[in-house]
């Protein structure tokens, strides 16, 4: 049980930490321009095919640093030459661009590398395991992994609080107006931090690429989960979607790791009163495990319920 | 260019016009907000223009700094600016302080500051030592959020928050709007000495008095339009505009 705690909580601040590489970008993007980003999760997927492609010429490592470069460099373009046209005309149509991204860039990378999953692996010297807990080895790259999203979170943090650009970014959060009228091109500002944003889901995706699966629906799989994590922590709440990630990471990894149904607590306690049959029955014995993938949405709805603005947001969701 | 400031107001009124507005159209959807405004400022005056509530006074500094966007023209150190984007007409040296404040609640006096600066260009008009100088309260609390500062406080930082930018004229939005009397009279020791240090200043005011004692010359709005143009002393003397124009 105890190696069940300490391997899940582990997997789970990594996952929480990879979250909340995607789940700051979109936050920070949606706080300025009030427009939520669905293709996202796209971007992040585009780190995970481009830092596969590039590590074949070249190697992982130069893979890391030059993917996540050239996803946030057309991250940059989308919103200077996409979002900026559009965002005239309002946020619907905003959205509904960020919505056909999503499906234009998933369409792209069926193309170009097909639906079956891709062969990205962890690179050699990553490949062993960093320690063995109660029997069980924990990957060196796991923890390569954590370092990264703690460091970049760490960057992000000291960019935001104690530098010029990101004292501006963080009164345009509030005031983009003033702030432009202060002399500051904030256009300019939105863009980087669109650049930035996207460039950070795809560092998530090229160091979760290998140790994950690099396959096109990647982007589909993951981009709900990312929307949940923004709204559960508040939109908008850059520490909202701290908390949210790490606690949507832990859930789901510890819900996954739990093998245990109604029915097994019961007959742990000695009572062995299975309805077997119906709808019931199959309630009885579904484990938390197989309920697992809902877990965040069912998370969604109650914190909706009882906090409509979120864990830390002030804002209407 | 402190020698300016010293000329009868006559005389102003014949100086370079810093900014020069003519013929300002300005629409909000289709509601015509702006019928043809035309006014000037010269180097080193103070110009108030004043009205009732919601004669577009606020709007026409607005489209001045294009976030109202403006039709006619709008010519600054004889440039024109009509058209450009705000944080463009903040560069050319055009400084603005909104009627609704805008301080950034969750940063600090500080940080607040620091944003008026435009970056890259040091050496202004105005250091720290002279805003705290003016204003001992704002370095008291230089490390308090901006929102929890008192009204006048507010105030106080949006104006040294737009000094910081170096401003060759800065618009200022009814700054003397809820506060005390003690805070007025700060206000416009504060605007005096903005003028004395050779920048021009736009006033927007509702406050008849303060408006009189500081500017060498005023303009009265009505329905979108300049009304009266004129000295504090014709203003004071032409009870009939007052009439129709001013008192509520
Ligand atoms: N954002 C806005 N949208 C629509 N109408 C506005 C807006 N702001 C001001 N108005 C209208 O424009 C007119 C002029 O407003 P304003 O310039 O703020 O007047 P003032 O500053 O002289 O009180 C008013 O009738 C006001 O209702
Ligand atoms: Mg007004």
């Amino acid at each position: 049980m105890l190696e069940l705690v300490i391997i899940s909580t582990l997997n789970g601040v990594l996952y929480g930490m990879l979250l909340f590489l995607m789940a700051s970008g979109l936050t920070l993007i949606f706080s300025m321009m009030g427009v939520l980003n669905f293709a996202h999760a796209s971007f992040y997927m585009l780190g995970a095919f481009f830092g596969y492609q590039i590590s074949k010429f070249t190697g992982f490592w130069i893979g890391l640093v030059a993917a996540p470069v050239v996803v946030g460099g057309i991250g940059a373009l989308v919103e200077r030459y996409g979002l900026r046209n559009v965002h005239r005309h309002g946020h619907v149509p905003e959205l509904l661009f960020t919505f056909g991204l999503a499906y234009v860039i998933e369409e792209v990378v069926q193309m170009v590398w097909g639906k079956l999953p891709v062969d990205y692996r962890v690179p050699a010297v990553l490949d062993f395991p960093a320690f063995t807990v109660f029997g069980t080895n924990y990957p060196a790259y796991k923890l390569f992994m954590l370092a990264i999203s703690v460091a970049i979170f760490l960057a992000l943090l000291a960019v935001l609080t104690r530098t010029r650009v990101g004292l501006i970014i963080q009164a345009a959060l509030t005031h983009p107006n003033m702030v432009a009228m202060l002399g500051h091109d904030v256009p300019k500002v939105f863009m980087l931090v669109f650049g930035v944003g996207t460039g950070l889901a795809a560092v998530a995706g090229v160091i979760a690429g290998p140790a994950l699966v690099t396959q096109a629906n990647m982007a589909g799989l993951l981009g709900p989960i990312l929307f949940v994590v923004v709204v559960v922590g508040g939109l908008g709440s850059l520490t909202g979607a701290f908390a949210a990630s790490l606690l949507i990471g832990l859930v789901q990894t510890f819900a996954i790791s739990l093998d245990v149904s109604v029915a097994s607590v019961f007959r742990a306690v000695g009572i062995d009163a299975t309805p077997s049959e119906g709808v019931l029955g199959d309630l009885w014995n579904v484990t938390i495990a197989q309920v697992g993938p809902i877990i965040p949405y069912l998370l969604l709805v109650l914190v909706l319920i009882a906090r409509p603005t979120g864990l830390l947001g002030n804002r209407e969701a | 260019m402190s020698a300016a400031l010293a000329m009868p107001a006559a005389a102003a009124a014949t100086a370079p016009a810093l900014l020069e507005v003519e013929d300002l159209h300005a629409y909000y959807g289709k509601s015509h907000i702006l019928q043809g405004v035309s006014f000037r400022v010269g180097a080193g005056e103070i110009v108030s223009i004043l009205g009732r509530n919601g004669v577009g006074r606020s709007t026409t500094l607005k489209a001045i700094m294009g976030d109202v966007p403006p039709r006619g023209q709008i010519r600054f150190k004889g440039q024109a600016i009509a058209g450009l984007k705000p944080y463009a007409v903040a560069r050319r040296g055009l400084g603005y302080v909104p009627e609704e404040r805008a301080i950034f609640p969750k940063l600090t006096v500080r940080q607040n500051l620091a944003l008026g600066e435009k970056g890259g260009r040091r050496g202004g008009r105005w250091s720290y030592a002279d805003i705290f100088r003016l204003f001992p309260r704002l370095e008291e609390r230089i490390d308090t959020p901006g929102g929890v500062l008192s009204g006048g406080e507010q105030q106080m930082l949006t104006i040294c928050r737009t000094l910081m930018g170096d401003p060759d004229l800065i618009m200022i939005d009814e700054p003397t709007e809820g506060l005390s009397p003690q805070m007025v009279a700060r206000v416009a020791e504060m605007i005096g000495e903005i003028a004395a240090r050779g920048v021009s200043v736009l006033l927007v005011e509702q406050k008849l008095t303060i408006a009189l004692k500081l500017s060498q010359r005023l303009y009265v709005m009505g329905h979108g339009q300049v009304v009266f143009e004129g000295t504090p002393a014709a203003l004071s003397a032409d009870e009939a505009v007052r009439r129709e124009w001013l008192e509520v």
